[in-house]
């Protein structure tokens, strides 16, 4: 029994558990980077704080004036906390879609999900605004809703199509771009000058608009979101092996793929319908996710959260800190800041993730 | 109980068109191996895939003499390799193997079973590099190990050894074989090398265009003719001084 197989087996087993437990400390440290992001963010703005100064408002020292711990409280929070969770959905919804179709380009921006739900917007910022001018944001939000759901559905079915591949779907979700795109130009053209300027500030996408009510809508859809993804992790992984074999793990690929695509475009279109429409993030952060803790869905999909949730926070930080006073519009920065960050990581990163 | 597989008239279609059809073979038992032969496109691989649940069609598959039903299935099907390009450890794609259709909660005794067949393998020196870094032999490998962790019943192998160097596949047909003998599964696989058949095989099932041809034990299905008929080759079947049967090729068969 000299090369008995006990001798060798603890090696691998041993080698799996500091695996995980890297993976966990890479979680950690994505959860540190987040906080300390949303606190710089907080305090941030026309008036600078310290970071001394928002921990202690936030603890509700008595030690800071009242108008420190108004700003803080009831003008930057929720806007700061929707950064967190815009930048996490967007980022879990990106990362399934990547999953489910198996496609490094798929993300609710790239596959029209998010140009449905600007065109939803529109029509009801174009034509819904003198109708029920006291439930504008709703409208607003729910035909930005319908409308990414719609886009959504029509690509699950026409991805279930016999011999429709990976690279068919990218064209297809091109395509919806394209229309969604022009359908929204159209909108704007019949627009009167007013309701123009709100679509276009609209498009652009801004944390600003961000309130209690739809911060806690957003918060909602994510707690409810990520445990039905994580109930599937098993599954999920698996379908990165192909659908053969995840078929024949027992998978039930399809009901699989219709459940998650569901569930992605409430998480794609909910943030879009509040926040309008931020790129990248969608792209990005699971790309981030995969380079750091690789495509295990038990880990893979918190550190998509977490790193979507980091990188918007922080694009907020820095979407403050241009021009000092000036916040520009977060959907500009994400993408400008993003890209390049995304490469530099792609082209330095051994372990390439595609 | 001994694990029986038995088709009956058993099809395959795809929308109208029917690839393969009435498909009856004897009861196959655990311990045994069957291959399945014929040449490419003749449906072994739609045979494959019906019995592991994945196409429809008529007929009958009964397994353990109970109709199979959709759903979980006591059947392993490794299909034939795909090139994946994921960024997941030969560890996690075995693992995750594992756990489908289980409790989400690793145990130890998920892990043991992954070391066991990574080492009955002998692919632990490659159990932390990325799938997408593997060979086309290595990653046939670690398909197998996704299915045989799974700890099967019923073994359904889709060209196993078709990226494996000769050592791996004499290597890796005798753990078939001793598997299927030690743990009473019932392996069915796709091959195409008759001698490698002739070797491991306790049957055999013949397909061609379609339909099953001839299904029995291994030395009466294997002849002169069958390489005649089927893959259109002059060759005789001759045992060489340790009696061992063995297929010889003179040529392709002359057009009459």
């Amino acid at each position: 029994m000299a090369h008995s197989p006990a001798i060798a087996m603890p090696k691998g087993r041993g080698a799996y558990r500091v695996l995980v437990q890297r993976k966990k400390l890479v979680l950690l440290a994505l959860a540190v980077v987040l906080v300390l992001s949303v606190i710089a963010d907080l305090g941030l703005g026309p008036a600078r704080y310290s970071m001394r100064e928002v921990v202690m408002a936030l603890m509700g020292s008595p030690e800071v004036t009242e108008q420190v711990s108004v700003v803080i409280w009831d003008i930057r929070m929720p806007v700061a906390l929707m950064a967190v969770v815009v930048g996490a959905a967007l980022s879990a919804a990106g990362a399934q879609m990547q999953t489910i179709l198996n496609n490094p380009l798929a993300s609710p921006f790239t596959l029209g999900i998010s140009a449905a739900a600007s065109f939803g917007a529109s029509v009801a910022l174009v034509f819904g605004v003198g109708f029920l001018p006291w439930a504008i944001d709703y409208i607003v939000s729910i035909n930005a809703l319908l409308m990414a759901m719609a886009a959504a559905l029509f690509i699950h079915f026409m991805s279930q199509k016999r011999g429709v591949t990976v690279e068919t779907i990218v064209l297809l979700g091109i395509t919806l771009v394209f229309t969604f795109n022009a359908l929204l130009a159209l909108v704007q053209y019949l627009a009167s000058e007013q309701a123009l300027s709100a679509v276009v500030f609209w498009t652009m996408g801004s944390l600003t608009r961000a309130t209690w009510p739809k911060l806690a809508i957003t918060t909602a859809v994510v707690v409810i979101s990520l445990p039905l993804f994580m109930r599937r992790a098993w599954a999920l992984t698996a379908l990165r092996l192909g659908d053969d074999k995840a078929a024949s793990f027992g998978v039930n690929v399809r009901w699989v793929r219709l459940e998650t695509m569901m569930v992605i475009s409430l998480l794609a279109a909910v943030p879009v319908a509040f926040v309008g429409t931020i790129g990248f993030i969608g792209l990005v952060g699971p790309h981030i996710a995969r380079m750091l803790v690789g495509e295990d869905q038990r880990y893979f999909l918190p550190a998509s959260v977490l790193s979507g949730a980091a990188i918007l926070s922080l694009t907020s930080v820095i979407s403050k800190s241009i021009v000092p006073g000036t916040i520009f519009p977060i959907g500009i920065i994400t993408a400008l800041v993003g890209v390049p960050f995304l490469f530099s990581l792609i082209m330095s990163t051994r372990r390439r993730a595609w | 109980m001994v694990t029986t597989l038995q088709l009956n008239e058993v099809g395959v279609r795809y929308g109208k068109q029917e690839v393969l059809s009435g498909v009856t073979t004897p009861v196959l038992k655990g311990g045994e191996v069957t291959a399945v032969i014929g040449p490419n496109a003749a449906g072994k691989s739609s045979l494959f895939r019906r019995i592991a649940g994945l196409l429809d069609g008529p007929g009958s598959i009964r397994i353990d003499d109970v109709a199979l039903r959709p759903g979980p299935s006591p059947v392993c099907y490794m299909p034939q390799d795909t090139s994946v390009n994921t960024v997941l450890t030969v560890y996690e794609s075995v693992l995750l193997a594992r756990k489908q259709g289980a409790p989400r909660k690793v145990t130890d005794e998920d892990l043991q079973e992954v070391d066991r067949v990574l080492f009955s393998l002998r692919i632990e020196p490659i159990a932390f590099k990325g799938l997408n870094e593997l060979s086309g032999g290595q990653r046939q490998l670690v398909s197998l190990a996704q299915v045989l962790v799974r700890e099967p019943k019923i073994l359904l192998l889709d060209e196993p050894t078709s990226a494996l160097d000769l050592h791996r596949q004499v290597e890796v047909l005798a753990l078939i074989r001793s598997l299927a003998r030690d743990r009473g599964i019932c392996v069915v696989l796709a091959i195409h090398d008759l001698n490698q058949v002739l070797r491991v095989a306790d049957r055999v099932m013949v397909i061609d265009a379609g339909t099953m041809v001839s299904c029995g034990p291994v030395e009466t299905v294997i002849t002169p003719t069958l390489l005649q008929t089927i893959y259109r080759v002059d060759g005789r079947i001759e045992r060489c001084s340790r009696l061992c049967p063995h297929v010889i090729i003179d040529g392709p068969l002359e057009a009459a």
